[in-house]
């Protein structure tokens, strides 16, 4: 049966994870994000030296397995003596830098699709007009095609994030102790895994019901109302 | 008719009855069947003749012949290892089967007979003092939630103890210096670790480390009610340890002690 005194009693050192996990997810979707808008406009361009490498990027990426990618930075580059003596390593050795480079570049991967999909939504009229009223093309893009994409990408990627969050439970496979690590210790300890991941799951639910509602304030408030 | 065939089943169950009782005149010697997995090497396996090998066979063997029984290695896959002994199926488990408390409720086991003997690896001269207090503050590699695991959080509470899913993540991190140390089964690193190029540069630091949390070895199991035998069984091993038959067999396979003393 259902032993909730366990539950509770590996609430706190569950909670300890959850810091690790919300660092994580934030560094992952901010290195995600500053890939993902160059990416957009390159998968956007017409000049086949932007388009093409954007496309082999979005399709690497989207089409092979996170974990996979993370066991690719983790274990792959340390097994090379060439990597381990650079000054990379400083940065490759820690796992939590190795799994925030494997994820933040999956993570650009979807968002620069997501993006550049947006992007081409914006009605190609209002793009003409405004190159009629003389508007350069650095001003079309800021007051009119990006106000307008960011509104219609939001939903998806209010998505994206929730995504990611989930994403860093991959942590655990390579000694993190996020949540999802912290919980797989405790099953170790404890021998109920039934109790410790419901508690684990029960949190990481918690997270994201909080995140999409606040996301869901961002997305009534910036809709364009017709 | 009726009483000829009554007759006749009477004439049958002698004849049944006088052939068993030759069968057990014949085998005057004791048989006795022992079990093993077959697929553990190199304690217990086949061959490529398909013939049962390795440290079990033989040291079952040995055990046998003190006992002066005659003995017969079966195959018999693990999960179904402890209820074909209670099912008479054989007489022994000779497969290196760890003794614990839950296995006890359902069989008995033998003396000890390998130790479950754990050891730190580092690189060659990295570490002098295996001690907890020499390791402070140094990365150690475990796998997740095994006996190492459990022992090193007791006992070496000053260290960094890194946990990974499998055994060989550890050693590609060890390789890779993101650990200072890795503990596992010293019988596991010397056929895996150390059997591959990569760890010529690596050794083993500090003392045999077994027993408490770390295990209480392997013993042969017999079923509870067999009292009789659980006393051969430890009479002849403490027989082949003491005339070095035991050190023998084992020097065939490993460089090192099986059992300390």
């Amino acid at each position: 049966m259902l032993d909730f005194s366990l539950m509770l009693e590996v609430l706190p050192k569950l909670w300890q994870g959850v810091g690790m996990t919300g660092r994580l997810s934030l560094l992952i979707l901010l290195l995600a994000f500053v890939i993902a808008v160059p990416l957009a406009f390159a998968r956007n361009a017409r000049a086949p030296l932007l388009n093409v490498p954007a496309q082999a990027y979005i399709l690497f990426f989207r089409g092979t397995p996170a974990l996979i990618q993370v066991f690719l930075v983790y274990y792959g580059a340390g097994q090379f003596v060439w990597v381990r003596t650079s000054f990379a390593w400083a940065v490759l050795r820690d796992p939590f830098w190795c799994l925030i480079i494997a994820l933040g570049l999956n993570g650009a991967a979807y968002s620069g699709e997501l993006f550049a999909g947006a992007m081409r939504n914006v009605p190609a009229g209002l793009v003409e007009a405004a190159r009629a009223l003389g508007l350069s093309w650095y001003s079309t893009m800021r007051t009119v095609v990006l106000p307008l994409a960011i509104r219609s990408a939001l939903p998806a990627y209010s998505n994206e994030i929730v995504l990611t969050i989930k994403a860093t439970s991959l942590a655990s496979t390579i000694t993190i102790l996020d949540l999802t690590g912290m919980a797989r210790l405790e099953v170790a300890r404890t021998y109920a895994p039934y109790e410790v991941f419901l508690a684990a799951g029960l949190i990481y639910l918690a997270i994201i019901l909080v995140l999409t509602r606040g996301l869901r304030v961002l997305e009534r408030r910036w809709t364009v109302t017709r | 008719m009726r009483i000829t065939r009554h007759g006749m089943s009477i004439a049958a169950s002698l004849a049944a009855m006088i052939m068993i009782f030759m069968m057990t005149a014949v085998s005057a010697q004791e048989r006795l069947k022992l079990a093993t997995e077959g697929t553990y090497p190199p304690w217990n396996y086949r061959d490529t003749s398909g013939k049962l090998v390795g440290w079990d066979i033989d040291i079952g063997n040995a055990i046998c012949d003190r006992m002066k029984v005659q003995c017969e290695f079966i195959a018999q896959d693990w999960d179904g290892i402890i209820p074909g002994l209670n099912a008479k199926k054989y007489d022994l488990i000779v497969a290196s089967m760890g003794i614990t408390a839950k296995r006890k409720e359902q069989v008995a086991f033998s003396n000890r007979y390998k130790e479950t003997i754990s050891q730190f690896v580092a690189r060659k001269g990295a570490i002098k003092d295996a001690s907890p207090d020499g390791l402070a503050g140094k990365r150690i590699g475990v796998q997740r939630g095994s006996i190492q695991h459990d022992f090193l959080i007791k006992t070496y509470p000053k260290s960094e103890i890194v946990v990974y899913d499998k055994t060989t993540d550890v050693e590609l991190d060890l390789l890779a210096d993101r650990v200072d140390l890795m503990l596992q089964n010293k019988l596991t690193s010397y056929s895996g670790f150390f059997k591959k190029p990569e760890s010529a540069d690596y050794e083993y630091v500090g003392p045999d480390l077994k027993g408490g949390l770390l295990g209480e070895g392997n013993g042969i199991a017999m079923r509870k009610e067999d009292t009789d035998l659980r006393d051969r069984v430890n009479k002849a091993l403490a027989e082949i340890i003491a005339d070095g038959t035991y050190e023998t067999i084992s020097k065939k396979y490993f460089p090192f002690k099986l059992m300390g003393e």
